[in-house]
C-alpha cells in the first residue's frame, strides 16, 4: 500500500482530468469529442489495471496455474469500448452536419449564429 | 464447475418469461423496422411493439402487486450473481408501466405528426430510433445488474440523440450534440462509481451488491461511489444545476420526442437513482450518515425556484414547458430527499402525474405547433378562437401543472406537502406553494396571449389539429383530470413502491 503501489489511479485520474478539461475550455467540437473520447478511456483503465493479479496468469484453466487475472473486467470494458465507439460516431456525424447546416464547428460562432438569427427575427416581428 | 451450465428450464410458460418480453420486444422491432423502411409499415410495426410492450408491462404490474413481492429472472437461466438478472418489484413495474403506456399515447400520434417534421425517407429511422430508446429505457427499469443498467442507458441515450437531431430546426443538431457530451459525461461517471462499487464489492449484482455493502462498513469508497453515481445519474435527470442540456434539446427537437422524451427519459434516471440510494446503499448510509439528503433537498428548493422563474422569461412555449421540466423535477427529488414512506410516495406519485401532464401539454402543443408554424407566444396569439379544443386542453394541463385541486398534478403536491408536514417540516409546504405561484405565471402567459390577444393579421388559417393528434392528446389530458379526481389507484400503487423501494431487495 505505497504511494507508487498505486499509480495506475493517479494515471487514471490525470487522463480523466485532462479529458474532461479539453472537453470543456476546448471550443472546437472534434476536439470536444477527442476530449470525451479520453475521457471514457482513463475509466477503461480504472477497470483493467485492478483485474490484472501480478504473477497471475491468463484466465484459461491449466495444469500447475494456482493464480489466475479477473476476467470480467475485460468483458465489461469490451462492452463500454464498443459504446465509446458508437457515441464517437454518432458526435462526428453530428458535427459534420452541424458543419454543413453552420458552415463552422467552432462552438462560440455558432452560438453567436443563432443568437443574430434570433435577434434578425425579432426585428422582423 | 457444474453450476456454470445453464439448465433447461422446466416450465417456459410466456407469463414467466414477461420481464425479458418487455425488453426483448421493442428492441426486436427496430431492426424489422429498418428492414420494412416503407412508412406506413414501419409505423404499424412500432406500434404493435409498444402496444404489446404496453400489455406486457400492465401485466407485470398486476403480478407484482399480486405477489407482493419481487420477480427474478435469470437470463438465459444462468443464476445470479453469476448472470445477468432482471429484477421487478413494485417501483420497477411501475415506473416500467408510465413508460410502456406513454409510448401508446405518442406512436399513434406520431403518424401525422412526424410527417410535418421529418423527411418521408427517414421515417422508419425514426421509429427505429423511437423503439430503441424505449428498449434502452425499459431495459433500465427492469435489469438488476449495475453494469446492464449502464448499457441500456447508453442504448436509451444514444437513440435520444438521434432523435433530437431529427428536429426540423438546425438548432436541434447542436442541441443534440450538447446532450451527447452532457449524457456521455453522466454515464462515465456512472460508470466509475459501479467500477469503485466492484472493487469494493466483486460482484455486480444489485441486490448482493447491497448485501456486501453493508458488511463493508463506512469507508471513504463507497462515499466516493456514491458521489460519482449521484453526480452520473444526476445529470441525465436534469437535476438543478445540472440541466443545461435539457431546454434546448426539448424545444428543437420534434413533438412527438418533445413529449416521449419529457415523459419517460427523466423519470427512469431518477428511477436509478432511487434504486441506488435505497437499495444499493442503504437509506441509513445515503441519508443518517452522509446527509446526502440535506444536498439532494438544497437542489431541489433550488430547482423548483430558479428554473420556474425562468420559464416565465421565454418566449417559446416549448423551452417554456422544458424549464418548468426542470423545476417540476424539483419536486420529485424534494420528496426523495426527505428519505421517508410519505415522501418517497409522493416522488413516485408526482413522476407518474407528471409524465401524465407533461406529456399531454407537448402532445397538445404539438398539435398547435403544426397548425401555427411554430411555438412562440407571437404566433399563438388569439388561439383560444382559432383552435379552442387544444388551447382548452393546453389550460387544462397547465391547471395540472399548478397543482389545481381535481388535475393529477394536486395529488402529488398533496402527498409532498403531507410527507414535509409529518417530518415537521412547515417551511417545506410553504415553499411548495410558492412555487406553484410561479407555475400560475408561466400558465397564465399562455392564457393571456391565447385568449386575451387577437390573431396577427398574416395569420394562416387555422383549425383544430389532426384526428390523430387530437385523440391521444385529448385522451392524455383526459387522464390527467381523471387520475386527479380519482387517485385510488396511483396513489396505492405509489405507496406500496414506496414501501418496496425502503424494505429493498433483501
Amino acid at each position: 500500500m505505497t504511494l507508487a503501489g498505486h499509480y495506475t489511479y493517479f494515471v487514471t485520474i490525470l487522463l480523466l482530468m485532462v479529458g474532461l478539461f479539453v472537453v470543456i475550455a476546448r471550443s472546437n467540437l472534434i476536439k470536444k469529442l477527442v476530449g470525451l473520447g479520453l475521457f471514457q478511456t482513463a475509466v477503461y483503465l480504472l477497470y483493467i489495471a485492478p483485474g490484472k493479479l501480478i504473477g497471475g496468469a491468463a484466465p484459461i484453466v491449466a495444469e500447475g496455474v494456482q493464480v489466475y487475472s479477473n476476467p470480467l473486467p475485460h468483458v465489461l470494458i469490451l462492452t463500454a469500448i464498443v459504446v465509446g465507439v458508437a457515441t464517437l460516431a454518432l458526435g462526428l456525424a453530428l458535427v459534420v452536419r452541424i458543419k454543413e447546416a453552420y458552415g463552422s464547428i467552432e462552438e462560440e460562432e455558432i452560438l453567436q449564429r443563432d443568437v443574430d438569427d434570433e435577434s434578425s427575427a425579432n426585428d422582423r416581428a | 464447475m457444474t453450476n456454470l451450465q445453464p439448465t433447461i428450464a422446466p416450465d417456459t410458460l410466456l407469463t414467466q418469461h414477461l420481464p425479458i418480453l418487455l425488453v426483448i420486444v421493442p428492441l426486436l422491432s427496430a431492426p424489422l423496422i429498418v428492414l420494412l423502411r416503407r412508412s406506413f409499415l414501419s409505423w404499424l410495426v412500432a406500434m404493435i411493439a409498444s402496444v404489446a410492450a404496453f400489455g406486457i408491462a400492465a401485466l407485470l404490474l398486476q403480478q407484482v402487486l399480486a405477489s407482493d413481492g419481487v420477480i427474478a429472472y435469470a437470463i438465459g437461466n444462468w443464476e445470479a450473481p453469476l448472470g445477468i438478472e432482471l429484477r421487478v418489484d413494485a417501483v420497477n413495474a411501475f415506473v416500467a408501466f408510465i413508460v410502456a403506456l406513454v409510448g401508446v399515447f405518442v406512436l399513434p400520434y406520431c403518424r401525422i405528426g412526424i410527417a410535418a417534421e421529418v423527411r418521408q425517407e427517414e421515417h422508419y429511422l425514426f421509429y427505429a430510433m423511437l423503439m430503441l430508446c424505449l428498449c434502452g429505457l425499459l431495459g433500465i427499469l427492469l435489469t438488476g445488474d449495475a453494469f446492464n443498467v449502464f448499457v441500456f442507458l447508453e442504448i436509451s441515450s444514444l437513440a435520444t440523440y438521434v432523435l433530437i437531431a431529427m428536429g426540423r430546426d438546425r438548432r436541434a443538431l447542436v442541441a443534440s450534440y450538447q446532450y451527447l457530451l452532457m449524457g456521455t459525461v453522466g454515464a462515465t461517471l456512472y460508470v466509475i462509481g459501479i467500477g469503485i462499487l466492484y472493487l469494493q464489492t466483486g460482484t455486480l449484482n444489485l441486490a448482493d451488491m447491497a448485501q456486501r455493502l453493508s458488511g463493508v462498513g463506512d469507508v471513504r469508497a463507497t462515499l466516493a461511489a456514491l458521489a460519482f453515481i449521484t453526480v452520473g445519474v444526476s445529470l441525465k435527470i436534469a437535476l438543478f444545476p445540472l440541466h443545461l442540456w435539457l431546454p434546448n434539446a426539448y424545444a428543437y427537437s420534434p413533438s412527438a420526442v418533445s413529449a416521449f422524451l419529457a415523459a419517460t427519459a427523466t423519470k427512469v434516471s431518477i428511477y436509478v437513482l432511487m434504486r441506488y440510494y435505497f437499495t444499493v446503499f442503504g437509506a441509513v448510509t445515503v441519508f443518517d450518515a452522509h446527509n446526502t439528503g440535506m444536498i439532494l433537498l438544497a437542489l431541489s428548493l433550488a430547482a423548483m425556484f430558479i428554473p420556474a422563474v425562468v420559464a416565465i422569461f421565454q418566449r417559446d412555449v416549448k423551452r417554456l414547458l422544458a424549464y418548468s421540466s426542470v423545476s417540476q423535477i424539483g419536486y420529485i427529488t424534494l420528496g426523495i430527499s426527505l428519505g421517508t414512506v410519505g415522501g418517497l410516495t409522493a416522488a413516485i406519485a408526482h413522476l407518474f402525474n407528471h409524465a401524465l401532464t407533461k406529456g399531454a401539454l407537448f402532445l397538445v402543443l404539438g398539435g398547435i405547433v403544426l397548425r401555427c408554424g411554430g411555438a412562440n407566444l407571437d404566433r399563438l396569439a388569439g388561439i383560444g378562437r382559432t383552435m379552442p379544443v387544444a388551447a382548452f386542453a393546453f389550460v387544462i394541463g397547465g391547471l395540472s401543472l399548478i397543482g389545481i385541486p381535481g388535475t393529477a398534478g394536486f395529488i402529488s403536491k398533496w402527498y409532498l406537502v403531507t410527507a414535509a408536514m409529518a417530518e415537521g417540516q412547515w417551511w417545506l409546504a410553504g415553499a411548495v406553494m410558492m412555487s406553484s405561484l410561479l407555475a400560475v405565471i408561466y400558465v397564465w402567459r399562455f392564457v393571456e396571449v391565447a385568449y386575451f390577444q387577437a390573431p396577427p393579421d398574416d395569420h394562416p388559417p387555422v383549425g383544430e389539429a389532426p384526428l390523430s393528434m387530437r385523440v391521444p392528446a385529448l385522451l392524455m389530458v383526459g387522464a390527467c383530470v381523471y387520475f386527479g379526481l380519482d387517485a385510488t389507484w396511483s396513489g396505492e400503487v405509489a405507496t406500496r413502491a414506496a414501501t418496496a423501494l425502503l424494505e429493498g431487495w433483501q
